[in-house]
């Protein structure tokens, strides 16, 4: 009974090995059924990302597993095994179950403390149950790893700070406006992060959307994607009185708003607060405009800077977390290990309850004529002699952490039980 | 009993001024609940307070200096557990609760001996104008508060350093919509402070207005809340502006309370 981790993820693979890898659609059910029926292996459990791709199983022989698992995903995948041997790592014991708390809590992710981990573990989870791939240990492996998860989310500040332009884009947009769903939102131009940035604040759910481009038919055709209304880049100042965020990107070699053009909207808008992201390079918005109040104007830089500080802070609760994720692994190996004297404590209950139910018998068979009551009785005194009897065995196998695997030997051999594989668990 | 419940009022009180200000430095949820708590009990054995003093005097407890500190001081928290409950605000009590523990210090430090009412005051006149002249200026305490918080929020999306409290404070919108809600709660509640004090000095006095100091500064910042709403509604003066002048017609107030108080004796001898 061993956890061991084999995968591979950004870190050791390129995204084309990673694709060729990936577990998706029809593929995790089969893959899943087949993992699991590897001889070696007890339970199994598979994490399919875009950025990483990992089995978790519960093996009887760690070395004899890595060599079948190996071979398992080159032919389930059709991929060379020095290609794929590379890439994979493996874990087990110890660093398997560090391994997995840290992927769980996001310190092993691409971008640190990103949320999606923990549901895509979750999701993973889920279909292993449903499947019926998982058991005792994985079932409290994947429980523990989720609350370590959840722990480090609340005790440190890992996930607070956006770490992407377009996301931090949002953030300040949330910290500006109480309620992005009553606002307007107008995209200034084009461009790939404009349009990032734009579809990051419409997931959030704004009123109404403006494309307003030098291009006419190019505003047509993002409005449609944008579900927006388009107009011309010449009447934008209009727009600009009714919009709440502004996201410019065009390609202008100069300043298209300038502060006096800017003074007069916020006139006409009554002093609503506005939020403008320049991420157009040359700038296209004067940027003496943030002088202004409730003028907000942010460009790229800007933005940027804001993502580099909350990085750099990530990194920071990322220290903390793994404080976190050391103090949990220690409690749960103990209660891996006491899973080692569970099917010696069965067996030893049922070998107990095996004599007895025979000397019951032969009694029986000596007195046929014993009544209800009597039987009653001497069931309920063989029971209790029985129980009396190994009770302190199984509690010093349960207890004992250190002298476990000894207590197991001793017990087997004083009791006379076999060592018949007992995977009763 | 009294002066016991008045100390662990002010004890609890400064526990969450503490708390409050570990609360601005290195928030967590944790911090935050036991700042709540601690301004829980104080406020329980506050209320406890002033209801023991009603019953030995006979009359409401807003008849000397020490009384009406105090008062001023309950009805800060009242509000503030108004709006705890309604917007989850648990931050605006670390920016109003040293104000809270300053007044209750100052009224710790005046006479608190209950004294009888001479009989020129008793009226219903006086618990009608302390209890909405209170209520009113507590209101405007917590505007100040919640303006305090709009600059400081406003600092950080001004300045692009998104640092410490940014992600712990509301939104600008948020704080800048609780400011204009608070001053048109203080704003009526002041007018009418006004003028069930001066129906009280007509019947107690003979005279509605006698430019007496404190009635004089009522004036001004009346007129000051009365400019604030005005350009909100007008001239679209929000935000930044709305939020410096609450703090402007706050500090007036304590101004008109205390500065009168140390200066003048006029009519409002037990204020």
């Amino acid at each position: 009974m061993k956890i061991f981790v084999a995968g591979l993820n950004h870190n050791t693979a390129d995204v084309e090995v990673r694709e060729r890898v990936a577990f998706n659609g029809p593929k995790l059910e089969e893959g899943l059924i087949r993992l699991k029926a590897i001889p070696e292996v007890d339970e199994a459990l598979i994490l399919s990302t875009c950025n990483r791709m990992e089995l978790y199983v519960n093996v009887k022989d760690t070395s004899k597993a890595s060599e079948s698992i190996r071979a398992f995903l080159s032919e389930f995948h059709n991929i060379d095994k020095e290609l794929l041997g590379k890439s994979l790592y493996f874990h087990e014991g110890v660093t398997a179950v560090r391994h997995i708390f840290r992927v769980a809590s996001s310190l092993d992710s691409m971008v640190i403390g990103e949320p999606q981990i923990l549901g895509q573990l979750k999701e993973a989870f889920e279909f292993a149950l449903e499947k019926k791939t998982t058991g005792i240990l994985l079932n409290r492996l994947m429980k523990k790893a989720i609350s370590v998860a959840k722990r480090v989310r609340s005790e440190t500040k890992i996930a607070e700070h956006a770490v992407s332009v377009s996301f931090a884009a949002v953030e300040l947009a949330k910290k500006i406006f109480t309620d992005l769903s009553d606002k307007v939102f107008m995209l200034l131009g084009a461009g790939e992060m404009a349009e990032l940035a734009a579809r990051h604040l419409m997931s959030n759910g704004v009123r109404e959307v403006i494309v307003a481009n030098r291009s006419y038919d190019r505003a047509c055709e993002l409005s449609k994607e944008f579900n927006g209304r388009p107009v011309k880049l010449d009447n934008f100042l209009q727009e600009m009185i009714r919009s709440d965020i502004v996201i410019c990107s065009t390609g202008a070699q100069n300043y298209i708003l300038l502060k006096d053009q800017m003074q007069k909207v916020m006139k006409e808008r009554k002093q609503r607060p506005v939020f403008i992201i320049d991420i157009s390079v040359p700038r296209n918005i004067d940027p003496d405009i943030n002088d202004l109040d409730n003028v907000y104007l942010y460009n790229i830089d800007d933005l940027q800077g804001i993502v580099d500080a909350n990085k750099f802070e990530r990194q920071n609760e990322a220290e903390k977390a793994g404080k976190i994720v050391e103090e949990e692994i220690e409690p749960f190996l103990k209660w891996v290990s006491s899973l080692d004297s569970v099917p010696t404590i069965v067996a030893l209950r049922e070998k107990a309850e095996k004599i007895r139910k025979d000397e019951i018998d032969k009694l029986l068979n000596k007195f046929p004529d014993m009544e209800e009551k009597q039987r009653m009785a001497v069931d309920c005194m063989t029971s209790a002699i029985v129980n009396k009897l190994i009770h302190p065995p199984t509690a010093a196998l349960k207890n004992g952490s250190e002298d476990r695997d000894f207590l197991i030997a001793a017990i087997k051999k004083l009791y006379g039980i076999g060592d018949e594989k007992n995977e009763g668990g | 009993m009294g002066l016991i419940l008045f100390e662990l009022a002010l004890i609890s009180y400064f526990a969450a001024t503490l708390v409050g200000i570990i609360e601005l430095f290195k928030g967590r949820r944790i911090t935050s609940r036991i700042m709540l708590f601690f301004v829980g009990v104080g406020f329980a054995f506050h209320t406890a307070n002033i209801i023991y003093r009603y019953v030995v005097a006979g009359h409401i407890p807003i008849t000397n200096f020490h009384e009406s500190t105090s008062f001023f001081s309950w009805s800060i928290v009242f509000i503030f557990f108004v709006l705890q409950f309604r917007y989850k605000v648990s931050i605006l009590c670390s920016f109003v609760m040293p104000v809270v523990s300053v007044l209750m210090l100052s009224s710790s430090m005046l006479p608190q001996e209950i004294q009888p009412l001479s009989p020129v005051l008793r009226s219903y006149w006086l618990v009608i104008h302390t209890i909405v002249a209170f209520l009113g200026n507590a209101a405007f305490a917590l505007a100040s508060g919640i303006g305090t918080m709009y600059l400081v929020q406003e600092h950080y999306v001004k300045s692009k350093h998104l640092g410490g409290l940014f992600v712990r404070l509301p939104s600008l919108q948020t704080l800048d919509a609780l400011n204009y809600k608070l001053i048109t709660l203080g704003f009526p509640l002041l007018t009418l402070a006004i003028i069930s004090g001066s129906l009280w000095a007509e019947s107690a006095w003979g005279s509605y207005w006698r430019w007496d100091p404190r009635e004089v500064w009522s004036l001004i910042t009346w007129f000051i809340y009365a400019i604030v709403l005005h350009a909100r509604l007008v001239v679209g003066w929000r935000g930044k502006k709305a939020a410096i002048l609450s703090i402007v017609g706050f500090l007036t107030i304590l101004i008109a309370f205390f500065g009168i108080k140390l200066l003048h004796k006029g009519l409002h001898v037990f204020l």
